[in-house]
C-alpha cells in the first residue's frame, strides 16, 4: 500500500479512488481532524493557530505570507510522506481552503521537485475525457508497489 | 467541542446511483449494529463514529453499488459548531461548493469506473484544441 498525495487535496474523486485501489489517500480531511482534536486552547478548535505558519516556515520563506505558511503547515508534512502523488489541473473549483492560487502553485511544485512517481492530468469535462481520467488513475495506482485490483 | 477520548472518525458517503437512493443506504446504516452516529444529507449520509465501525459500514454501502458510491473522510464530525449552518445561521457550510462541484462529475466518472471493471478499452480520441487567435481575429472582424 503507497502513500499517494493528491492534489486538490480535498478532492472527493482523487480520495475515494486512491482508497478504491487499494493505496492510503494523503489527504487534508485527516489533518484536519488530527489538528481539531488534539487538546489546545482555542475553544472552539481552530484548523489553523497562531503556530501554524512558524510550522510552515519549513516549506517557504519568511516573506511568503502567513496564509501560505499555515497552509503549508498541513500540506508540507503530507508532500514529506508522500510516495507518490496525483496532480489534477484545470479545477475551476478550488474553493475553501484550496483557494490559495500561492499555496496551490507551492503545493504542486514541492510534489514535482520530490522524486516520486507522479501522474498529471485535468478534470473532466466530457464523457470521452471522464473515462481517459479513470482509465489513466486506475493504470496508474495499479502501477503503484502493491497496488491492488479493484477491492 | 467535547475532546475526542477514542479514534473517531467521520465518512462522507456520496451517492450518485441510479438504482440507490440516499434513504435506502439510511435505512442500511440503521441496521447496523455498531454504535454509530448518521446523518442524511441531500447527496448522501455522513457517518460518524469508531474507526473499525464505520470502515466496516462503509464498506456495506459501498457494496450495494460499488461503482456509483464514493466515500471520502471528513474532519468535522457533523453537526460540529464551526462548520454546522444550524449555527452560523444558514448558507452552505464550508466546503460544500467544492463537493457539489465534484458531485456533479459523479454519474461521469461511475460510467467509466464501470466500463473500466467490464474490461473496455480506452476509446482513443483527439482532445478538443484551443480556438486559433487568427480564428479569433476572423469571428470578431465578421460580426462588425
Amino acid at each position: 500500500m503507497a502513500k499517494v498525495i493528491i492534489y486538490p487535496t480535498n478532492s472527493l474523486i482523487l480520495s475515494d479512488m486512491v482508497e478504491r485501489f487499494g493505496h492510503e489517500p494523503l489527504a487534508m480531511m485527516e489533518k484536519i481532524k488530527e489538528i481539531i482534536n488534539t487538546v489546545g486552547v482555542d475553544s472552539p478548535p481552530l484548523n489553523i493557530t497562531p503556530e501554524g505558519p512558524k510550522h510552515g516556515l519549513k516549506y517557504a520563506a519568511v516573506e511568503v505570507p502567513a496564509g501560505v505558511r499555515g497552509r503549508m503547515s498541513l500540506i508540507g508534512p503530507m508532500i514529506d510522506l508522500a510516495e507518490a502523488g496525483i496532480i489534477v489541473g484545470d479545477s475551476s473549483i478550488s474553493f475553501g481552503c484550496m483557494g490559495c492560487a500561492r499555496t496551490n502553485e507551492l503545493t504542486k511544485f514541492l510534489i514535482r521537485e520530490k522524486d516520486i512517481p507522479i501522474l498529471e492530468i485535468q478534470y473532466p469535462h466530457t464523457e470521452e475525457e471522464g473515462q481517459d481520467f479513470v482509465y489513466k488513475i486506475a493504470e496508474f495506482l495499479k502501477s503503484l508497489p502493491s497496488g491492488s485490483d479493484e477491492k | 467541542m467535547a475532546e475526542e477520548t477514542e479514534d473517531n472518525i467521520t465518512k462522507i458517503v456520496v451517492i450518485s446511483s441510479d438504482s440507490i437512493l440516499p434513504t435506502d443506504a439510511a435505512m442500511k446504516v440503521y441496521e447496523s449494529e455498531d454504535s454509530i452516529t448518521i446523518k442524511e444529507t441531500c447527496f448522501g449520509t455522513m457517518v460518524n463514529g469508531p474507526r473499525e465501525a464505520v470502515l466496516k459500514v462503509v464498506e456495506t454501502l459501498r457494496s450495494m453499488d460499488r461503482n456509483h458510491i464514493f466515500v471520502k473522510e471528513r474532519g468535522f464530525k457533523p453537526g460540529a459548531e464551526v462548520r454546522c449552518r444550524a449555527g452560523r445561521g444558514g448558507g452552505p457550510r464550508p466546503g460544500f461548493h467544492f463537493l457539489r462541484e465534484e458531485v456533479n462529475m459523479l454519474p461521469m466518472i461511475g460510467r467509466a469506473l464501470d466500463k473500466y471493471e467490464a474490461g473496455e478499452p480506452l476509446e482513443e480520441h483527439e482532445a478538443p484544441k484551443k480556438l486559433d487567435i487568427s480564428k479569433l481575429k476572423k469571428i470578431i472582424d465578421s460580426e462588425l
